[in-house]
């Protein structure tokens, strides 16, 4: 009786997990499917206490280690996701994958060192906690390096630019590799389990610290996809098939969500992983050197071009998330919409720091939805579009990409900005994008740069407008 | 029993494939935080270490631990992507692009 409630429980949290992952894929469904997501999670832990309350009983002391466990993670969990700012939502990403990865490494450790008590004995049993400690380390000391380094606490050492880290990266799997022939040999071997933990937590760092920023996104995606794989794993230590499914879908789904974003940036998973920053190779690359020709304009003149103008795109990139300026952005455009002006905004599908990471942010300052504009729609409509103001983005409008073969960024899909009669390049200083390039827009004649922090030209240009009398009504 | 999980893997694996191969660009970032939350799935596996921890302190201790990092990720996880999507949902009768 309680296993057939058991595999019904199972059952349902199962599907609902399906059915939440498959609703978060539509913009009207999304909110409902997390939550429904979460009523599964909640229902699988249900089905698994009432399981064992039925069957062995739950021990006074596992009750007290239990409520511990759920209080202490439960409620940072739940200060961090309501105080942390959605301008680092791709660190708070990384943060919580960690932890994922971090508690099936544990649990793989506690069954390597008493497989009696988990029935955790045999070669099954030992390659799932290989694969789940090897996996759950990399998981982890990865996905708290990418956090690092997103947050600018840690940049990458300069020999991590050689050749030199393949080596080493190398010879920790060839460690790893050891320790876990090691278990298999001699079921109780200490050392090697220990020299896996150490060996694949090594090769977490080595793999993660060399990528650079731009890339970052991509492996935190990668890195979720292994914590779905972890999780699969300890499904297979502790024998729970809900585990493996759900750890399965999450593998399967981090792993299509990496392709996409390597799509979005023209660059291959392998070269993302093996290549180091791109930066470093840029030099070789055509279209390095100096700006010569720039044209750069006061906020005035800004605020009376716009002024005139019919259509306005705004490109917001990711200049504008690190200026905190969204909400200040939404004031601009609200200004120059009550005046009649048409205004869309142009997401280029790396916008941010994530894909859909923009849309997140202009969407928490009140943008409307229809306003957001895909690259593949908005880009036959920029020559017939007055002014384009680019906010704090760089390398998704360099039209390098599209004009030439040498540039390391050819072939990466970009915004045709330059085809509308004015671009105002709103940017700090003429310092390089993310890729190190060097961007031609910025020549061009019908392009005039706007220096300073976005949030503060943002502020000015609102005063301008408001004096020109735009906004009232 | 080995074989059956194996199946269920699979299984598991093309479902995933096959639920998110349609997702709007806006989206990657909540569908990204969501599926991480559900990876935190490991609170299973932490409770039952826990539970079969008998009075094996180390063990009880492991589990109680890993059941912390899990439940970080599983309600954190939750939560933020409410949050995000929270933000999509505010202005009803919206029209999806793709």
């Amino acid at each position: 009786m309680t296993d057939l409630l058991k595999y019904a429980i199972e059952l349902v949290a199962v599907l609902l997990l399906a059915l939440g992952i498959k609703g978060l894929s539509k913009v009207r469904s999304a909110r409902g499917a997390n939550q429904l997501a979460a009523v599964a999670m909640g229902l699988a832990v249900l089905g698994l206490l009432l399981n064992y309350l039925g069957t062995s009983g739950i021990s006074i002391a596992a009750w007290a280690w239990i409520i511990a466990g759920t209080l202490v993670g439960g409620v940072l969990g739940a200060i961090t996701a309501q105080r942390v700012p959605m301008t680092s939502m791709p660190e708070t990403v990384a943060l919580f994958n960690g932890c994922g990865g971090m508690s099936s490494l544990l649990v793989a450790l506690a069954a390597a060192l008493y497989p009696a008590a988990l029935d955790a004995a045999g070669p099954v049993a030992v390659v799932s906690i290989v694969v789940s400690v090897f996996v759950g380390a990399i998981t982890f000391t990865g996905s708290i390096v990418a956090m690092a380094k997103l947050q600018g606490w840690l940049s990458t050492p300069a020999w991590m630019q050689s050749k030199a880290r393949h080596a080493v990266n190398i010879a920790l799997a060839v460690a790893s590799l050891v320790g876990a022939v090691e278990m298999l040999r001699s079921a109780d071997s200490g050392t090697g389990l220990w020299l896996l933990v150490v060996a694949s937590g090594l090769l977490g760092i080595g793999v993660t610290l060399p990528i650079g920023g731009a890339d970052m996104p991509v492996v935190i995606s990668l890195l979720n996809s292994y914590s779905g794989v972890a999780a699969a794993a300890a499904g297979f230590v502790v024998g729970s098939q809900l585990l493996i499914v759900a750890g399965a879908m999450v593998g399967a789904a981090g792993l299509i969500l990496t392709q996409v974003m390597c799509n979005g940036m023209n660059r291959s998973l392998v070269s993302v992983l093996f290549g180091g920053a791109l930066g470093a190779t840029a030099a070789k690359g055509g279209g390095g050197g100096e700006y010569t020709n720039i044209t750069s304009c006061s906020v005035e003149e800004c605020a009376l071009t716009l002024e005139a103008a019919e259509r306005v795109v705004i490109v917001p990139g990711y200049g504008l998330a690190v200026a905190q300026a969204q909400h200040t952005l939404r004031e601009v455009t609200r200004v120059l919409e009550s005046a009649g002006i048409d205004v869309a905004y142009a997401i280029h599908p790396v916008a941010g720091r994530m894909p859909g990471h923009m849309n997140v942010l202009l969407a928490e300052a009140d943008v409307p939805y229809e306003q957001l504009q895909e690259m593949d729609q908005i880009n036959p409509e920029f020559p017939a579009t007055d002014v384009v103001l680019v906010l704090g983005a760089n390398d998704v409008v360099n039209p390098q990409a599209k004009n030439d073969p040498d540039s390391p960024l050819y072939g990466m899909p970009v915004l045709d900005v330059q085809d509308a009669r004015t671009v105002f390049v709103v940017k700090r200083g003429m310092s390089a994008g993310y890729s190190g390039i060097k961007n031609d827009l910025f020549e061009l004649a019908n392009t005039s740069m706007l220096f300073g922090d976005a949030k503060k030209v943002l502020g000015d240009l609102l005063v301008e407008l408001k004096d020109l009398g735009l906004g009232k009504k | 029993m080995f074989v059956e999980f194996l199946w269920v893997l699979l299984l598991g694996s093309l479902l995933g494939l096959e639920l998110i191969g349609k997702v709007p660009p806006t989206l990657h970032t909540p569908l990204m935080s969501g599926a991480n939350a559900i990876s935190g799935i490991t609170v299973l596996a932490a409770l039952t270490a826990i539970i079969k921890a008998g009075d094996n302190t180390v063990l009880l201790l492991l589990g109680s631990v890993s059941l912390g990092f899990a439940l970080f990720n599983v309600i954190g996880g939750f939560l933020v992507t409410d949050r995000m999507l929270a933000m999509f949902s505010r202005k009803p009768a919206r029209k999806e692009n793709r």
